[in-house]
């Protein structure tokens, strides 16, 4: 990068390509920006598209990152409805799906991930959804209401908010999962079974052990999910939620190295290419707290590597301190995680799941790697600064919810 | 609507005209103004918002929640007049706020 003030061109205009751009300006970058968007509307926030979007208490202008207004003030070039189909590297210059060619001095990859389709009988029937998108979202509130029958394929926590979300909406509710307990990919059995619990209660039914395979429909629309075992479970709609898969075959095609995620370093930058960034679902990237690389889906990741990009293109310091984050919202639930449940020799539980109020440490002898914080704040911030600082800590004093979390990382 | 001021750490000031039913966390950020980080875009969910709410404007910002109460308590810097923006949502009544940011919302 000799040029002084070079043209960025960040490819993906979701969370990540959105928080690089405006913070590239905020950080006094002077050069040309442009911001290429497959969606037709500027960059927002997926979060409450499962939760208050979708359940109508927030609005499209709060969903907004920013205004549209904003990106033409502070000279970003945002180009809507139109992809980048290769790179040629080389020469360093982008084709678009409108057939023009953009060239560029540096390249931020923030094309994010998009949600797997299920490879089965009757998948292309209308009314089977997925949420990803504005679009996604909207399309799935037209199908949600009292008396709707909406049945929810895969367990994870985009299925168990658009479940939560449903029923707060009236409608009947099913969650297929096909592994024994909901979340077994992503949390430990205590927080599945207070979650199942927590659904039953209000009124969501599951389906476990259920393996799919195949969608009916009548005039082109699904009516059931037929079940491996016979069944077929009747509904007017369905979610398919069951994982999403990064969009990297833009680097890959491109000779950049990949790992199911564009593989890049602290910075953000690739390894392949020192001009070319990867940033958010996208990226696959080192994590110094826990000594390995890895690829992760959230809005903490993404903006905390949109700071790495910003900071290393216009030659800031290199940000500090991150501990991975992320939040899901159910009913009245506020779960908050910090951190990955990696080389864990223990689950230590603080407080009574029965009281909708407690947190599940995951320890790797006195140290915390991971904390599941359900409606308990004190043990996520303070869980936070205790993965971070690597300080050992009281298991006794840690289990027991009498003793402060201050005291416990006294 | 309502002009709200936002003071930076370094005495940088932004005056923005915020729409309401906005939270001020969202005028600050849909603004750009650095200091304000609101990681979860305003869950409730990072206390990466922080800010100090002008004392003679605090009974007008409204009351605390518990889970904001609770986050707060184990954010950095907190005063007796530190809020979560993200909570604070603003009406024509708090036309002339200013709020102040604090260093660094880590």
């Amino acid at each position: 990068m000799s040029n002084a003030s070079p043209h960025v061109l960040i490819v993906g205009a979701g969370h990540a390509g959105g928080t690089a751009a405006a913070l590239l300006r905020q950080y006094g970058h002077e050069g040309p920006i442009t911001m290429i968007g497959d969606e037709p509307i500027a960059p927002y926030q997926r979060p409450p598209l499962s939760k208050a979007w979708l359940k109508g208490e927030a609005d499209a202008d709060s969903l907004a990152l920013r205004p549209l207004e904003f990106y033409g003030q502070n000279n970003i070039d945002f180009r809507p409805n139109v992809s980048v189909t290769s790179l040629n590297r080389g020469a360093k210059a982008a084709a678009l799906s409108d057939g023009s060619t953009i060239g560029y001095d540096v390249l931020i990859l923030a094309t994010g991930a998009r949600a797997i389709a299920l490879p089965i009988e009757g998948a292309d029937l209308a009314g089977i959804l997925f949420l990803r998108t504005a679009a996604d979202a909207e399309a799935l509130k037209a199908q949600v209401g009292p008396g709707k029958k909406l049945a929810v394929v895969g367990g994870g926590y985009i299925g168990l908010e658009v479940a939560a979300s449903g029923r707060a909406l009236g409608a009947d509710v099913i969650v297929l999962e096909r592994e024994s307990r909901i979340l077994a990919r992503v949390a430990c059995e205590p927080l599945s079974d207070f979650f199942t619990d927590y659904h039953q209660k209000h009124g969501v039914v599951f389906d476990l052990g259920a393996s799919v395979s195949g969608f009916e429909g009548k005039d082109g629309h699904v009516t059931g999910v037929k079940l491996a075992d016979g069944r077929t479970i009747a509904c007017d709609s369905v979610v398919v939620g069951v994982g999403a898969h990064p969009n990297d075959e833009l680097a890959k095609d491109a000779g950049l190295e990949c790992a199911r995620g564009v593989v890049v370093d602290l910075d953000a930058r690739s390894v392949t290419d020192p001009d070319v960034f990867a940033i958010g679902d996208v990226a696959h990237r080192p994590m110094p707290i826990y000594d390995r690389m890895f690829r992760m889906e959230s809005v903490p990741n993404a903006l905390e590597q949109a700071k790495q990009a910003a900071s290393a293109i216009t030659g800031r310091a290199r940000p500090t301190g991150e501990c991975p984050w992320q939040w899901s919202d159910q009913f009245d639930i506020k779960l908050q995680i910090a951190g990955y449940a990696f080389d864990v020799d223990e689950i230590l539980l603080r407080g009574d799941p029965g009281s909708a109020k407690f947190a599940i440490f995951h320890l790797k002898g006195d140290q915390v790697q991971s904390v599941e914080a359900i409606n308990s704040p004190p043990e996520f911030m303070m869980g936070k600064s205790l993965i971070l600082n690597r300080k050992p800590i009281n298991k006794a004093k840690l289990a027991d919810p009498s003793v402060s979390m201050k005291e416990v990382a006294a | 609507m309502a002009k709200i001021t936002y003071l930076q750490h370094d005495g940088t000031e932004h005056v923005i005209d915020v729409k309401s039913g906005l939270t001020v966390m969202e005028g600050a950020v849909k603004n750009n103004i650095p200091g304000i980080d609101a990681d979860c875009g305003g869950a409730c969910a990072c206390a990466t918002c922080h800010v100090y709410v002008d004392p003679a404007w605090l009974a007008k910002t409204g009351t605390k929640s518990s889970m904001e109460e609770s986050m707060l308590d184990f954010a950095e810097n907190v005063e007796e007049n530190s809020r979560l923006s993200c909570q604070i949502k603003v009406t024509d009544e708090l036309d002339g706020l200013t709020v102040t940011l604090p260093e660094s919302q880590h």
